[in-house]
C-alpha cells in the first residue's frame, strides 16, 4: 500500500514536469527579446504584426463559419438518424470516423486533384472557392468530434417523443428542429464547436496546401523567420487552446444528467 | 470451542460506528446467515472475516487460529461475490482453475479438481464459455464453484441472489443449501431477503443497527422474535396494541374484548399499554377449530393469494389480519361478516423492547 | 394495397432525403477524394492500370522515410501508451488525493489538443539549443546536451516532442478503462489466493490488455499523419512520409504525380489498418466489460 502511493507520486510528479516545464520554458524564452532583462517585448511585437491580426481573424472568422455549417449538417443528420434511420448509424457512424483513420494531409491532396481549376467544381480557381473548401475540410476535421457530441447530447433526450408531442401540437418541422431539437442538445453543440475552434485555429497542412492566410502557416513563416516572437505565440496558442477546452468543460458539465456516458 | 467465532467485533468508518460489539460462534459445517436490512452491518462484517477490512476491535478466529493479522490471500476462505466478479477475460474452467493455479497445484489435479466442481453445479459443458456468454444464475454458479475449488475452511456469500430474477433466486438457494450441505462446509450467508434466510439457514443472526439482535434457529426467529424489530422484519406479523385489565390474573383487553395470556406479564398495572404479536397463521376461524383464546371482530377485507386468503378484522379499534388455506368449496369471508377467530394464547407474545 | 406501397415508398424516400446532405458532404469530402488518390495509386499518367506505383514505393529514399516515420510513431506511441497508463494508473488507483485526478484530466484535454506549430516552438524553446533545459543543464549540471549527440531535430527529439500530445492522450482513453477494473475482481482474486502481482499479471492487465493495445494503435496512426510539428521542428531536412508527401504536392518533388497518390495510400493503408485493429479491440473491451 505505502510503496504503491509512493510510485503513483513519482508518476505524477514526472508527468508533471514533462508537462510543465516545457511551459516554463517557452514562457521563459518569450521575455528573452531584450538584452539582459525579461520583457513582454515579442508579445508586443505580436500584437503589433498586421500579419499576426489578420491571419489571426481569418481563422476565427472560419473556425466560426466551420461551426455554423457543421452544426447544421450534424445535428439534423444526427437527429434523422436516430428517428428515421436506425438502421444507416453504423454507416453513419463509421463516415464520422474517417477523418481520424485519412491523415489530413492525404485528404486535403485529394481535394486538391479533384476541385482544381481545370474540374468538374473548380473549388480553387478563385479565392472565395478556396475558402468554401478550406471551410469544407476543417468541416470534414471536425466532423468526428462534432459528430460524437451532438450524438451524445441526444441520446440523453428522447427524439422520438419529443418530436411527436410536438407534431401532436401541430409544430412544423422547422420549428420542431430549432425549437425543440436545437436547444435540448446545445450543450453538445457548445462542446463540438468548442473543439472545432480548437482544431480550426491551430490547423496547419490544409491551409498551407491550400494556400490560404490562416493563422497555422502563419505561425509556421514566423518560427522559420524569428526568434522570440515564436515562444511568445506558442503561449498565447496553448493558452487559447486551454480557455477553448475549459468552455468545452463548461458546456459538457451542463450535459452532467448523461446517464449513459461511460 | 467453535470452528469460527467473532468476540467483540467492532468497526467505525470515520465517527460512523456500523458495527458494535458483535460476538458470535459458528460450529463446523454450520450454515449461517446475517440476515438484516441494508446499512445494517451484515457485509461489513462477512468483509471483516474476509479480510478485506480490519475490525476496530475484537478477534476473528478460524479453526482455533487468529486471523486478524493474516491478509485475505492467507485465509483459505471462499467467497462470491452479489455481482458474480467472474474474471472476464477466462473462460468458466480458467475462472475456476484460477485459485488452484495461484497455489500452484500440477495442471493434472487442476483439471480434475475444475472438473468435479464443474460437476457439482451440473455446468461441466460449459467449461469453455466466456462469463459475458452466460445468464447471471450460470455466473452465479461459476462463482460459487470457484470459490469451492481451493477448498476453503469458511465459505462466504456475500447478498449472492439479489441480482438474479425470482425463479433462478429460488432454485440456486436450494443448489446452493444442497452442496452445502454435501459438502458440509462453514458457510456465513448475507441476505435482506427473510424468506432467503428462513429457507436455508442452520441459524439466523438478526442485524439491526450494527448489533445482533437475535441469533438462532430460523424456528425461533420466526415463531419467537426476541425484538419488536425482528418480529416486523422477519415474516408478516400483526403487532396489536392491548391494555392491562388485571396484572395478577394476566389478563388484558384488545379492544373491547378481555383475554388471558400464556406468558407471564411480569410488573405491570392495570392500565398499562402492553405490545403483542400473533402470526397470521396462528389462528382460524373455521368451526370447530381447536384453542383456548377467540376474538371476534367485523371483517373488513378479505385478499385473495392463491394458496392463502388473508383476511383483514376489526375487533374494536385494532385489526387483525389472518391467513387460511383455499379450499375450492368454501367461499371467503364477506367483508361486513362477523367471524370468531381461535387460537392458542401461547401463539400471542408479549414484545418487549 | 397499392396506395399503401406508395405511401410506403413515399416514407422511405422522405427517410433518406434526411441524410442526403451529409451523404452528399461525405461522398464529396471524404470518399470521392480518397478513391480518387487510391485509383490514382493504381494509374499510370496514360490512366491505364499498373503496379508500377507502388513498386515505385520500393526505392531507398521512400522506403527510408516510411521508416523513420514508423519509428518516430512506434517510438512516441509506445513512450506515450507506457507513460500515459502510469499516470492513468497512478490518479486512479495510487490513492493520491482526488484534486489531483480531476487536474490531470483537465490537463490532457488541453494537451492532447496542444500540436502543431506551437508545440514545436515549446520544444525549441525547452531543448533548442538555447532553450531553458538546455542552459540549465550546462550552467548548473555540466552536461552539455548537444556535445552528447543530442539533437531535438533527430529520431529522439522528434519523439520526446510527440510525446507531449500523446501521453496526454493515453490518459484521456486509458483512465475510463481503469475505472472499469471492479474492485470485486481484485478481491476475488485476493481471497483465492493470488498476491497482487498475480492479480495484475492474470487478471488486470489481460483485461487491460485490449484497451492498452487499441490505444497505443491510436496513438501509432495520430502520429503517423501528423506533420505540422515536424515541418516546423526540422523544416523539410527530416524525411518522414508526411513531410515528403507534404513537398511532393507542393512541387511534385517525385517527378511523378501517381507516385505522390501511391505515398498517401501507402499512409491510409497504415493508419486504416491501426485504426481498424483499434476499433476491433476496442469492441472486445466493452464486450469484457460489460
Amino acid at each position: 500500500m505505502k510503496t504503491q502511493k509512493i510510485g503513483a507520486w513519482i508518476a505524477i510528479l514526472f508527468g508533471a514536469s514533462y508537462f510543465v516545464v516545457p511551459l516554463i520554458a517557452t514562457f521563459e524564452f518569450s521575455l528573452r527579446m531584450r538584452r539582459g532583462e525579461y520583457s513582454f517585448d515579442a508579445y508586443r511585437s505580436v500584437f503589433s504584426d498586421v500579419q499576426f491580426r489578420e491571419s489571426f481573424s481569418y481563422s476565427i472568422v472560419m473556425a466560426i463559419l466551420t461551426i455554423i455549417f457543421g452544426v447544421l449538417l450534424v445535428v439534423p443528420t444526427a437527429y434523422w438518424v436516430r428517428l428515421r434511420l436506425p438502421q444507416m448509424r453504423p454507416v453513419v457512424e463509421f463516415i464520422t470516423l474517417m477523418p481520424l483513420v485519412i491523415p489530413a494531409i492525404v485528404i486535403v491532396f485529394g481535394y486538391l486533384r479533384l476541385y482544381n481549376s481545370s474540374s468538374f467544381i473548380p473549388f480553387t480557381g478563385s479565392a472565395r472557392g478556396t475558402d468554401a473548401l478550406l471551410m469544407f475540410s476543417f468541416m470534414t476535421l471536425s466532423l468526428p468530434y462534432m459528430y460524437r457530441s451532438v450524438d451524445t447530447a441526444m441520446r440523453t433526450i428522447d427524439v422520438g417523443t419529443l418530436t411527436e408531442a410536438a407534431q401532436s401540437l401541430g409544430a412544423s418541422w422547422p420549428t420542431i428542429m430549432f425549437k425543440c431539437i436545437f436547444p435540448n442538445v446545445m450543450s453538445g453543440v457548445l462542446s463540438g464547436a468548442f473543439i472545432t475552434f480548437a482544431i480550426v485555429i491551430g490547423e496547419f497542412t490544409m491551409p498551407s496546401l491550400l494556400n490560404r492566410p490562416a493563422f497555422g502557416p502563419y505561425l509556421q513563416l514566423i518560427g522559420a523567420n524569428r526568434a522570440y516572437e515564436p515562444p511568445a505565440l506558442a503561449i498565447i496558442a496553448f493558452a487559447i487552446t486551454w480557455l477553448s477546452m475549459a468552455l468545452l468543460q463548461l458546456a459538457s458539465r451542463l450535459n452532467k444528467s448523461a446517464p449513459s456516458r461511460p | 470451542m467453535s470452528f469460527l467465532t467473532l468476540t467483540g467485533i467492532q468497526k467505525s468508518f470515520g465517527p460512523v460506528q456500523v458495527v458494535k460489539d458483535f460476538d458470535m460462534a459458528i460450529e463446523k459445517g454450520e450454515f449461517v446467515s446475517f440476515l438484516g436490512p441494508s446499512g445494517c452491518g451484515k457485509t461489513t462484517v462477512l468483509r471483516m472475516v474476509a479480510g478485506f477490512e480490519a475490525p476496530s476491535a475484537g478477534t476473528i478466529v478460524i479453526n482455533g487460529r487468529n486471523q486478524n493479522e493474516l491478509k485475505p490471500n492467507q485465509r483459505n476462505i471462499g467467497m462470491v461475490f452479489q455481482a458474480y466478479a467472474l474474471f472476464p477475460n477466462m473462460t468458466v474452467h480458467d475462472n475456476v482453475a484460477f485459485g488452484l493455479k495461484v497455489a500452484g497445484m500440477d495442471k493434472a489435479a487442476i483439471d480434475a479438481r475444475v472438473k468435479e466442481m464443474l460437476g457439482l453445479i451440473h455446468l461441466g459443458h460449459l467449461a469453455d464459455r466466456f462469463p459475458y456468454q452466460m445468464s447471471g444464475g450460470q455466473q452465479q454458479r461459476v462463482a460459487l464453484a470457484r470459490a469451492l475449488a481451493p477448498k476453503p475452511q469458511v465459505l462466504l456469500l456475500d447478498e449472492p441472489l439479489s441480482a438474479l430474477d425470482a425463479k433462478i433466486r429460488v432454485s440456486l438457494r436450494e443448489e446452493i443449501r444442497m452442496i452445502q450441505q454435501q459438502l458440509g462446509i462453514t458457510t456465513v450467508f448475507v441476505t435482506h431477503d427473510q424468506e432467503e434466510a428462513l429457507s436455508i439457514s442452520d441459524r439466523i443472526v438478526v442485524m439491526n443497527a450494527g448489533r445482533a439482535d437475535q441469533i438462532g434457529t430460523p424456528f425461533d426467529i420466526y415463531n419467537r422474535p426476541a425484538t419488536r424489530f425482528v418480529a416486523s422484519f422477519v415474516g408478516t406479523l400483526n403487532l396489536i396494541e392491548g391494555t392491562v385489565v388485571d396484572p395478577t390474573a394476566n389478563r388484558i383487553s384488545i379492544g373491547d374484548q378481555d383475554i388471558t395470556l400464556r406468558e407471564p406479564l411480569g410488573p405491570a398495572k392495570a392500565g398499562d399499554k402492553v405490545s403483542l404479536a400473533l402470526r397470521p397463521e396462528a389462528g382460524s376461524i373455521a368451526e370447530g377449530a381447536r384453542g383456548d383464546t377467540a376474538l371476534t371482530g367485523q371483517v373488513i377485507s378479505s385478499n385473495f393469494l392463491g394458496s392463502v386468503i388473508r383476511t383483514r378484522m376489526k375487533v374494536g379499534e385494532p385489526v387483525i389480519s389472518f391467513d387460511m388455506f383455499n379450499a375450492p368449496g368454501r367461499n371467503p369471508p364477506a367483508v361486513g361478516e362477523v367471524v370468531t377467530l381461535r387460537f392458542t394464547a401461547s401463539d400471542l407474545l408479549i414484545i418487549r423492547e | 394495397m397499392s396506395a399503401k406501397q406508395a405511401i410506403d415508398l413515399k416514407k422511405t424516400a422522405i427517410d433518406w432525403l434526411g441524410i442526403t446532405p451529409f451523404l452528399l458532404f461525405a461522398v464529396m469530402f471524404l470518399i470521392a477524394p480518397t478513391l480518387y488518390l487510391v485509383t490514382g495509386a493504381f494509374l499510370n499518367p496514360a490512366g491505364e492500370f499498373t503496379f508500377d506505383n507502388i513498386r515505385g514505393l520500393f526505392t531507398d529514399k521512400i522506403i527510408a522515410s516510411y521508416w523513420i516515420s514508423i519509428k518516430v510513431s512506434l517510438a512516441s506511441s509506445l513512450g506515450g501508451a507506457f507513460i500515459g497508463f502510469f499516470l492513468a494508473w497512478a490518479v486512479v488507483l495510487g490513492g493520491l488525493p482526488s484534486w489531483i485526478r480531476s487536474s490531470l484530466l483537465t490537463f490532457s484535454g488541453v494537451a492532447s489538443n496542444f500540436a502543431g506549430v506551437p508545440l514545436a516552438f515549446a520544444f525549441l524553446a525547452t531543448l533548442g539549443r538555447t532553450g531553458l533545459v538546455t542552459i540549465l543543464l550546462r550552467d548548473w549540471f555540466g552536461i552539455n546536451l548537444y556535445a552528447t549527440g543530442f539533437n531535438l531535430l533527430s529520431f529522439l527529439g522528434l519523439t520526446i516532442t510527440y510525446m507531449y500530445f500523446q501521453i496526454p492522450l493515453m490518459v484521456l482513453i486509458i483512465t475510463p478503462a481503469l475505472d472499469g477494473l471492479k474492485k470485486e475482481w481484485r478481491e476475488a482474486a485476493e481471497i483465492l489466493g493470488a498476491t497482487n502481482t498475480q492479480y495484475w499479471m492474470k487478471v488486470a492487465l489481460p483485461i487491460l490488455f485490449p484497451s492498452i493495445l487499441g490505444t497505443t494503435l491510436l496513438l501509432f496512426a495520430n502520429s503517423f499523419g501528423a506533420i505540422a510539428t515536424a515541418y516546423s521542428l526540422t523544416g523539410s531536412t527530416f524525411n518522414i512520409v508526411p513531410i515528403q508527401l507534404y513537398a511532393q504536392i507542393r512541387g511534385d518533388v517525385l517527378h511523378n504525380p501517381n507516385l505522390g497518390y501511391a505515398l498517401a495510400l501507402g499512409m491510409i493503408v497504415i493508419t486504416g489498418i491501426s485504426n481498424l485493429i483499434y476499433i476491433w479491440l476496442r469492441m472486445r473491451a466493452e464486450r469484457w466489460q460489460k
